[in-house]
């Protein structure tokens, strides 16, 4: 996984509360390996009309928000469903931070493990920064993980993360990668349990 | 004497393998529930050459692309074979149990969990999937995971997670007769939003959780993550320890009765502390139906949804306006007066025996006056629908007695509300295009479904219960 430090670029205000991962990610393309081009259909019925053209209102869908690296949106990103699909789509379509006020658990989870920063600032702070970038839409953002700063324009926000997750993504850390070092006590917590607890094991088939 | 503690703290200490300084827990995983769309974590673990650490602690379920119309095995499109074809082969490949499409027990994982007795009190249960906070209606601590951490449970049978904030929901007071376990979670997500529970886990507690059958418990902890908490759970009593007993997984005879003891003891202790508390009057709550694009868009039926004009925030006013005219509805409608097209009685929300027998209680005897499909949680619960002649009910009223699967719920296996058609559902997401793209979906209990079949429209069902044994 990359390493995340700053990232800076267009970002696209997405003015919206409960933005949910069937929205960010239909369910219909849960069949396709990443492989597939799933960027592609990002937010697509939000995206795309149901003959497949580009709905014009839709922010990404604006010249300057087009090629956006961070999207910010208003309480609640990510809540619903737990398709990891959904980072995909967002990461492989270029968006390397999302800005809000709070996400879904399962979502900001799905986050880390793929080196997607959820950034979160405070409900008037989030509406501040959606409001700014509707004025100015060619407005490039700078976020930067070390700090925990956003720089918007002459603003400056301070931005909040899990330190565990900060950790992980400025060191490029996933799950798996950690895990070796444990293998031993693992091994002894399982033994120990499954005589303590013998109820917990199914029967053998 | 120790501190006292609550169900959730006694739960995540019975499974932390180490503590890091930064807070983090290393937990294991005593059941592993895969289905269809584990095949995305599945792949991470062939590109890695990995195993799996615990097959015998994984079940796999053939769920969310099963066919719930006609033909089961002849599935018409290559791409929706292919999923219930790989799930059969990465189950096969890795010595895992699969509850597959031909297996009599076959169903919805969140309703063949706790129906075969490998969901039990004190077990922490992870599957890729976020509804998987309904096991924890028996005590357990269940929670849905994203692909990276099936693999991680896969190849290792743990999970590193961050102990979350406790909160504890309590529901005191008698409900009305026609109100389930649907209603008072839509009560509770009206009360505190989507987002409310965000970053807890929810213990439901209170003399009207206790009256709930395990049926409806599993229906208000499948709802907790439309709170936003991943998981939600019931402390394990008399009805648990009657519901486990003999299902096939359970343990039996003298270890059934050690168990209990031990499961006895996950009660939450006089005096411990939550993080946050909600407490609700059962007595107050009606029939709820949702009206919007969020399952927090929840009202009784007998208001009427809101008015952009009269809304003072901007914001909020903005939304409504956007939400009703996705909806097709007209600004301050009453909830009563919006006709349906279809219906849909299924899910692992509410497609369990008893949600079946609230819905025939209502539409026996009546007819639909839409077109409606019926979908049992499992193969056993379609079977046991059979034998007391529910199928014949819904059948005689006009609707579809199909098989069991996550069906119209998400719509994934190809059964679709159409675009712009209104659904009276017993599902879990009011989402834009969650039944379909362009689908108009309306959350409620399965009793208010029926009400709705045989109205047209939203309906209360209490008026329709005056007579009937319910």
């Amino acid at each position: 996984m990359d390493k995340v430090t700053t990232i800076t670029g267009a970002a696209c205000p997405i003015d919206q509360s409960n933005v949910n991962t069937d929205q960010i990610l239909p369910a219909r393309y849960l069949k396709w390996t990443r492989t597939m081009g799933i960027g592609k259909v990002l937010f697509n019925d939000l995206r795309f009309d149901a003959e497949g053209r580009e709905k014009p209102d839709f922010p990404l869908n604006k010249p300057a928000w087009r090629d956006a690296k961070i999207v910010v949106a208003a309480r609640n990103f990510g809540c619903g469903s737990s398709r990891e699909s959904a980072v995909y789509a967002l990461y492989d379509y270029g968006i390397r931070c999302v800005i809000a006020p709070s996400f879904g658990d399962i979502f900001s989870g799905n986050a880390v493990q793929n080196g997607l920063l959820t950034a979160i600032v405070s409900d008037d702070e989030a509406a501040e920064i959606l409001a700014t970038l509707q004025r100015t839409p060619e407005l490039p953002l700078t976020v930067d993980l070390a700090q925990q700063t956003i720089v918007c324009g002459n603003r400056t926000y301070n931005f909040t993360i899990d330190p565990v997750r900060r950790t992980r993504l400025l060191n490029g850390w996933d799950d798996i990668a950690l895990i070796e070092s444990y293998r031993d006590r693992i091994a002894a917590f399982k033994e120990k349990d499954q005589a303590e607890r013998r109820w917990a094991v199914p029967p053998a088939r | 004497m120790s501190a006292p503690q609550t169900i959730i703290d006694k739960l995540w200490d019975a499974h932390e393998i180490v503590r890091r300084d930064d807070g983090e827990s290393l937990l294991w995983v005593d059941r592993h529930y895969v289905h269809e769309g584990s095949f995305q974590a599945f792949n991470m673990l062939a590109k890695r050459g990995a195993t799996v650490a615990e097959s015998a602690l994984t079940f796999g379920m053939a769920d969310h692309y099963v066919p719930t119309r006609g033909a089961r095995r002849a599935i018409a499109n290559p791409e929706i074979a292919n999923m219930v074809r790989q799930v059969e082969d990465n189950t096969a490949k890795h010595g895992i149990e699969l509850f597959g499409l031909d297996d009599p027990r076959q169903g919805i994982v969140h309703v063949v969990g706790p129906e075969q007795g490998l969901t039990l009190p004190g077990l922490l249960i992870v599957c890729g999937d976020s509804h998987t906070s309904s096991h924890g209606a028996l005590g357990a601590y269940a929670f849905g995971i994203g692909a990276s951490e099936v693999a991680h449970v896969l190849m290792t049978q743990t999970i590193w997670q961050k102990r979350p904030k406790r909160m504890r929901v309590t529901v005191d007071g008698t409900a009305a007769p026609g109100i389930s376990g649907k209603d008072i979670i839509l009560a509770i997500i009206a009360r505190i939003g989507a987002a409310g529970a965000t970053g807890c886990a929810l213990e439901f507690s209170g003399s009207a959780i206790r009256a709930l059958s395990i049926e409806g418990r599993l229906t208000l902890c499948n709802m907790s993550i439309e709170a936003g908490g991943r998981c939600g759970m019931v402390a394990p009593d008399e009805a648990t320890f009657a519901y486990l007993k003999g299902r096939p997984y359970a343990p039996q005879g003298a270890a059934f009765d050690a168990a209990v003891d031990e499961w006895s003891k996950l009660a939450t202790d006089d005096g411990a502390a939550f993080d946050a508390e909600v407490s609700l009057n059962a007595k107050a709550i009606a029939p709820i139906v949702t009206w919007g694009t969020s399952p927090e868009d929840a009202l009784p039926i007998d208001e009427s949804v809101p008015d952009p004009a009269r809304e003072v925030n901007a914001d909020r006013a903005k939304y409504l306006r956007e939400t009703l005219d996705y909806m097709g509805i007209a600004p301050g409608s009453k909830l009563t007066d919006i006709a349906v097209d279809r219906v849909f009685i299924g899910s692992c929300t509410n497609a369990r025996i008893e949600d079946l027998r609230a819905a025939a209680a209502v539409l026996a005897g009546r007819a639909s006056k839409v077109p409606g499909l019926v979908s049992a949680g499992s193969t056993l619960v379609k079977r046991q629908a059979e034998e007391e002649g529910l199928d014949r009910i819904f059948r005689d009223a006009g609707l579809e007695w199909g098989e069991s699967g996550c069906s119209m719920c998400v719509g994934i296996n190809g059964d679709l509300v159409a675009p712009g058609e209104r659904c009276a559902s017993t599902t879990n997401r009011n989402f834009r295009g969650r039944q379909g793209p362009g689908a108009r979906t309306h959350l409620m209990s399965p009793a208010m479904v029926a009400a709705a079949a045989v109205s047209g429209h939203l309906a209360d069902v209490r008026p329709l219960l005056t007579g009937r044994k319910v």
